[in-house]
């Protein structure tokens, strides 16, 4: 089963990938330039992490190095993110409260929140 | 009316059964002292119009100040509601236990707000931090600058009234990824000590937040070293264990332990596992109240199982 949900996850991330090469398609010939430097900015997007009902979504997440993840809380009672080693910590994020982190070296990332601990998420860096 | 009751006798309790025996309204417990051994007298609803035998003692749990979703957008609101009928009763309670999250995000305002308002009940209030009361900035400082004195590492502490010990634990600091609850090495050894001169006839009552005992792992309700602190516990002829956290009744005897969680002054939620997730439940607002004490609980002493009997104020 894990196998499964990991190779929908692949698809849906191709499909995501195929959607914007098609808008880059339809826009290419008219804005080359910006298609350029669409594409430097893709690289530096902010991955998003959302909490819903008490779950990190997705639970599992690999960045490139450099990538900033950022957390949003949409549960009506506040969350924590907190990394095993506490290299990362955010404070209490009420409703629609983020939190941003920059991963500037690789490794793996477990983390959980400080008041509901049994919510759980890992952030691979590579 | 309705009256259920159900016995555990070692085999383990099924979901079903769990969930037949929570219910959930508003206000407080109050419990009453008969020979030594306390048992709820119902929620506060029905203790008007109990006859009070000597010693008696509220129980008030998770009164978020501070919440204002949809479940309830007045958190302070319901909690006056609670205040008033503590102030109505024609005995005094001899002092509340409060067990926790008092604020919903430990913000000055919200603990100012809650002093007020608690202020009005002219009782003396014993508490123990929830998870909300320690996420300001200093993680927990607002929490022992108010509440602490007196107390020991987080908050942890003992006395003694009529006869009972009483012990208030904390067990929602340090909490571990995965994990539940946490009481950690250092409140273990502390409790250890603490009982070591109390003789095994002495009536004990035990409070902290999050149950000691595991209600559902898969929501985090329970504490992983809970089980360390009941054992240091066992030798003691009348135990009772007073949480919250879950915002529902939930209650359970195993031998000479009785467990007992409380209700929330602020909004309700789910039982175990029949939503997708232990949030704040929204029921219609008119439901909200007319729910306000919906239960009493009768514990009865010795080995007979307890009994849960829904009323509603209304009818």
């Amino acid at each position: 089963m894990p196998i499964l949900i990991n190779q929908l996850r692949f698809a849906a991330a191709r499909f995501a990938v195929n959607r914007s090469l098609v808008v880059a398609l339809l826009l290419g010939p008219v804005v080359g330039a910006m298609l350029a430097f669409g594409a430097v900015a893709a690289q530096d997007a902010t991955d998003v992490i959302t909490i819903d009902n008490f779950t990190f979504t997705p639970k599992e997440l690999t960045v490139a190095v450099g990538t900033t993840v950022k957390w949003v809380n949409h549960d009506d009672i506040p969350h924590t993110v907190v990394e095993k080693k506490t290299t990362f910590r955010s404070k209490a994020l009420d409703t629609d409260d983020s939190y941003s982190f920059t991963f500037a070296s690789a490794g793996t990332f477990d983390y959980f929140c400080g008041l509901h601990p049994h919510m759980v998420g890992q952030i691979i860096v590579k | 009316m309705a009256k259920k009751s159900f016995e555990d006798r070692g085999q383990g309790l099924g979901r079903r059964e769990v969930l037949e025996c929570m219910v959930w309204a508003g206000t407080g417990v109050l419990w009453g002292v008969s020979g030594g051994v306390p048992h709820s007298v119902g929620l506060i609803g029905d203790a008007l119009a109990a006859e009070p035998t000597g010693f008696t003692f509220l129980q008030m749990s998770d009164s978020h100040i501070g919440f204002d979703k949809a479940a309830n957008p007045d958190a302070l609101g319901t909690l006056r509601e609670a205040v008033a009928k503590v102030k109505a009763m024609q005995v005094k309670p001899s002092f509340i236990i409060h067990t926790g999250d008092i604020t919903h995000l430990s913000k000055p305002a919200e603990f100012d707000n809650a002093d007020k308002v608690f202020g009005e009940t002219g009782v003396q209030i014993h508490y123990v931090p929830g998870e909300h009361d320690i996420i300001d900035e200093e993680r927990g400082k607002a929490y022992l600058e108010r509440y602490g004195k007196g107390s020991r590492g987080a908050g942890w502490y003992s006395y003694d009234d009529h006869g009972i010990h009483f012990i208030g634990l904390v067990n929602v600091v340090d909490l571990k990824g995965g994990g539940l609850g946490n009481l950690g090495a250092e409140q273990l050894a502390w409790l250890e000590a603490d009982l070591k001169d109390k003789s095994n006839s002495t009536p004990i009552v035990v409070f902290a937040h999050i149950p000691l005992q595991v209600i559902y792992k898969e929501w985090g309700w329970g504490t992983e070293d809970g089980t360390q602190a009941l054992a240091l516990l066992k030798r003691f002829g009348s135990v009772t264990v007073l949480n919250g956290h879950i915002h529902q009744l939930a209650q359970k005897v195993e031998g000479n332990m009785t467990f007992h969680t409380a209700l929330s002054t602020a909004f309700p939620q789910p039982a175990p596992g029949s939503a997708p997730s232990p949030g704040p439940m929204l029921v219609p607002a008119d439901k909200l109240r007319t729910l306000l004490g919906l239960s009493s609980v009768t514990v009865a002493q010795g080995n007979k199982p307890l009994a849960i009997i829904d009323k509603t104020l209304a009818g």
